[in-house]
């Protein structure tokens, strides 16, 4: 009984200390890769740092959507209504980007305040704009109902 | 007419589940055989009704009966039939009847081989499934109704989402929902062993196959789903860690964490609390799965319309379900004690590092999907867990487990011996690494992909280990092939699984190290190399499919010259959606995927192009079918039909099994 009793000792300490470790290793990666959504107003107030990533989020602003010779370079321009924040971004467009389209990018802003996007998300139907988006604009006091969505639209 | 017996057949279906539940469980309590014996044909009359249900459903959308609301937003006359039949579950409203289906015959399944169980443990059993069954239905009748009409009648419905017409949504959630709803077995299982106060190795043994099985299911589910994402949303990756693989992955995660923990509680008596708990947890971890995509809470592709009632409903059925089973646990667990020891080398500790690490990992994957959600929901901001957390938390939980998984099997219960398996496992260890460095120098990998390294190091551990554990077990019978059939199908069904996972990391392994893609403007005539493949885009030419018309590009994929592949990735506009879609190309191959995808039209006919080289990915989904195929082998393991014969002779009392 007493080597039974000592072995769960030795048992429960392991437990312990595995788990221990484990819950520092998630502590640490969580703290490291946690990515903030900031707004264009946010963006453009200086919220952010040069190289930290984060997420912003907005709407295409109708016309700004340009291609650069390489043709796989894409730039356009983000809105919340009340900021403009410029998205530079390389690779293929996701089908659902559209002009006057609610998106989310994901990325960095360089030193002349691009945003350089690793990602760009624009899922869904032409309906559905990104929680984070339609909050943002929510928050400015407007959000756009479909027609004006579509009006937005060339 | 046909439509409303649909919707009557629901209410009926309903009322069943109410029985369902109401009686086997008073029954049960008060000692009623005849309450109890109301399970069976209630179970029975609720699938009968249900299948009614869902056939009418069917009917409507092979029809095109656009007076139904659900058939007109998610239909299309000019949809192809076999996309008309699977559009059923392609919305909210039938994919929770599809949810419910599933639910039933599950139920009826239990209750067909019921009749082996002590007749108060089956009642409830059939019971707590029946009150599974309640919440889903109310949850369709009072706020995801399929069958409401709309007057006036629309012409024309507004087509199923295109991400949707495709083959892999044919197969996909049917076999994520016969995994997530077959966890309920399990669950209704341990409430029901809880109820009664009885928690012994005969509920393990009951348990097992079930949860087996769902898990199998559960297994192909996630694949399918992996292998959609990977060519459908056009992105070339397998996993993302988005919230909604998440959301599947959590209950697997837990899932197998039980199926090993049963092990133990079935061939040992021990764990027994442990096991429940887990087996609550699997389930729940499948009903906040459902919530989570359900709900429209996560951005995701999975999220239909967002209804804050529906949201509302299921969190309070959540909140119902897991509040419910964890006071029932709290209440009765207590009492179940497990007077096993064991050494701290023995199969018993093995198996419990096992658990420990894949509920750690659940655990975080847990917190990471959650997290965001909770911060937005108090109003602190919004934010998003990226995919280097889930990576960086993951892999070093999964390493150790690897490295146990293959010493488990060879360790004795009780009391392992220390010695000679270290002596195996530098006779294996040294071996793998030797092969894993060889395969790097082979094909020109260098030294520095450690990663690499690892995981085709642990990938032939795993083999070896399996390969000498079935020798071992073959040679003490002289290898003949009475031996081979005299092994029991669980041993094998193991073993395979485990070489499953073996293949799963030499694929991921391989594909995360030395994938390549590159995004390029290519005009009719020119190429682009990519990992010493040329690819030349020969033409991009108009087709029309029977609801879209599409840009379709010939790609030319070859190699030294010589040509390996035709690749025709379109870019499709659905005439009735307006919507665009990728529509990616594949080669697939057993060392390699060559994969392209059309970007956007760019002046002077040419276009921009992604590419993907895809070292070996298919070995990922291989690794997950041989996954599927060990669970399938083990429930058809003969003593579980055995066993049930002789429970009914004897009393459900601690018998510990072999």
């Amino acid at each position: 009984m007493k080597t039974a009793r000592k072995n769960r000792l030795l048992l429960a300490l392991a437990l312990v200390v595995g788990v221990g470790i484990a819950a520092l290793l998630v502590g640490l990666a969580f703290r490291e890769n946690l990515t903030f959504f900031f707004t264009p107003s946010q963006v453009a107030a200086g919220d952010v740092r040069p190289g930290q990533p984060f997420r912003v989020g907005g709407l295409v602003i109708p016309g700004s959507v340009e291609r650069l010779p390489d043709g796989v370079t894409v730039r356009f321009k983000l809105t919340d209504t009340a900021a403009v924040v410029p998205v530079q971004y390389q690779g293929v467009l996701p089908d659902l980007f559209k002009e006057g389209q609610g998106i989310v990018a994901n990325g960095t802003l360089d030193g002349a305040g691009v945003f350089v996007a690793s990602q760009v998300l624009a899922k869904h139907d032409e309906n559905y704009m990104p929680p984070e988006v339609a909050d943002a604009l929510k928050a400015k006091g407007a959000m756009p109902d479909h027609e004006m969505m579509r009006k937005m639209q060339p | 007419m046909i439509i409303e017996w649909g919707h009557f057949a629901l209410v009926l279906a309903f009322l069943l589940a109410l029985c369902q539940t109401v009686f086997p469980l008073w029954g049960a309590a008060r000692n009623r055989p005849a309450w109890m014996a109301v399970a069976v044909p209630a179970a029975w009359g609720q699938l009968l009704f249900l299948a009614l249900s869902y056939g009418v459903l069917t009917y409507a959308f092979v029809s095109h009966d656009f007076s139904v609301l659900y058939v007109a937003q998610n239909s299309n006359s000019t949809l192809p039939l076999i996309y008309r039949l699977t559009g059923v579950w392609g919305g909210h409203e039938g994919s929770i009847l599809l949810w419910v289906l599933i639910l039933s015959g599950w139920t009826v399944a239990v209750a067909a081989s019921a009749r082996q169980l002590p007749t108060a443990y089956a009642a409830r059993v059939i019971g707590v499934m029946g009150a599974i069954s309640v919440g889903f239905l109310a949850f369709i009748l009072f706020t995801s109704n399929p069958f409401v009409r709309q007057f006036p009648v629309p012409v024309d419905g507004q087509d199923l989402n295109p991400l949707l017409q495709d083959p892999g949504m044919v197969i996909h959630p049917p076999m994520l929902y016969m995994g997530y709803v077959g966890f309920s077995v399990a669950f209704a299982l341990a409430v029901a062993a809880l109820l009664g106060g009885r928690l012994d190795a005969t509920w393990a043994r009951w348990s097992r196959p079930w949860t087996t099985a769902a898990w199998m299911f559960l297994t192909v589910g996630i694949a399918l789903g992996s292998h959609w994402a990977y060519y459908e949303l056009g992105w070339g990756g397998w996993w993302f860690w988005d919230p909604v693989e998440n959301a599947s992955f959590m209950p697997w995660l837990t899932g197998t964490a039980l199926i090993h923990s049963l092990a133990v509680t079935e061939k040992r008596d021990g764990f027994k609390a442990w096991s429940v708990l887990l087996a609550l947890t699997t389930f729940s971890l499948s009903l906040l799965g459902t919530f989570l995509v359900r709900s429209g809470v996560l951005t995701s592709v999975h999220a239909f319309a967002t209804d804050p009632g529906r949201g509302l409903f299921i969190l309070v059925f959540l909140t119902l379900v897991v509040g419910g089973s964890l006071m029932l646990y709290a209440w009765r667990a207590p009492r179940v004690r497990s007077l096993i020891t064991f050494a701290p080398l023995s199969r018993e500790s093995l198996l419990l590092a096992n658990n420990v690490l894949l509920v750690v990992a659940a655990a975080a994957v847990l917190l990471g999907t959650l997290y965001p959600l909770a911060v937005d929901a108090l109003g602190l901001g919004k934010l998003s867990v990226g995919p280097p957390y889930f990576n960086t938390v993951f892999v070093p939980l999964m390493l150790p487990l690897i490295v146990l998984m293959g010493l488990g099997p060879l360790v004795a219960w009780r009391q392992g011996r220390g010695g000679e398996l270290a002596r195996v496992a530098l006779r294996i260890g040294l071996p793998a690494l030797g092969l894993a460095l060889l395969c790097l120098v082979v094909f020109g990998l260098g030294w520095r992909r450690y990663l690499l390294a690892v995981s085709l190091w642990l990938a032939f551990w795993t083999l070896g280990f399996s390969l000498y554990g079935i020798g071992q077990r073959l040679g003490r019978r002289g290898f003949s092939p009475r031996a081979w059939a005299q092994l029991p199908r669980g041993f094998y069904g193991m073993h395979l699984a485990h070489a499953g996972i073996a293949l799963f990391m030499i694929g991921a392994g391989v594909v995360s190290a030395l994938e390549a893609e590159r995004v390029v403007r290519l005009a009719p005539g020119e190429s682009t190399e990519l990992a010493g493949y040329a690819f030349r885009l020969e033409s991009v030419y108009p087709i029309t499919g029977p609801n879209y018309t599409a840009e379709e590009a010939l790609i030319v994929v070859s190699r030294a010259g010589r040509e390996v592949a035709r690749l025709t990735p379109q870019k499709r506009l659905y005439t009735v959606r307006r919507q665009a879609m990728t529509q990616t190309a594949f080669d697939a191959g057993m060392t390699r995927d060559l994969f392209a995808a059309l970007g956007d039209p760019l002046p002077g006919g040419a276009w921009s192009v992604r590419v993907h080289y895809k070292p070996m990915v298919r070995w990922i989904w291989m690794g997950t079918a041989l996954m599927a195929l060990g669970g399938l082998l083990a429930i058809t393991d003969r003593r579980y039909r055995l066993a049930t014969a002789r429970v009914r002779s004897t009393p459900m009392k601690g018998a510990v099994g072999a």
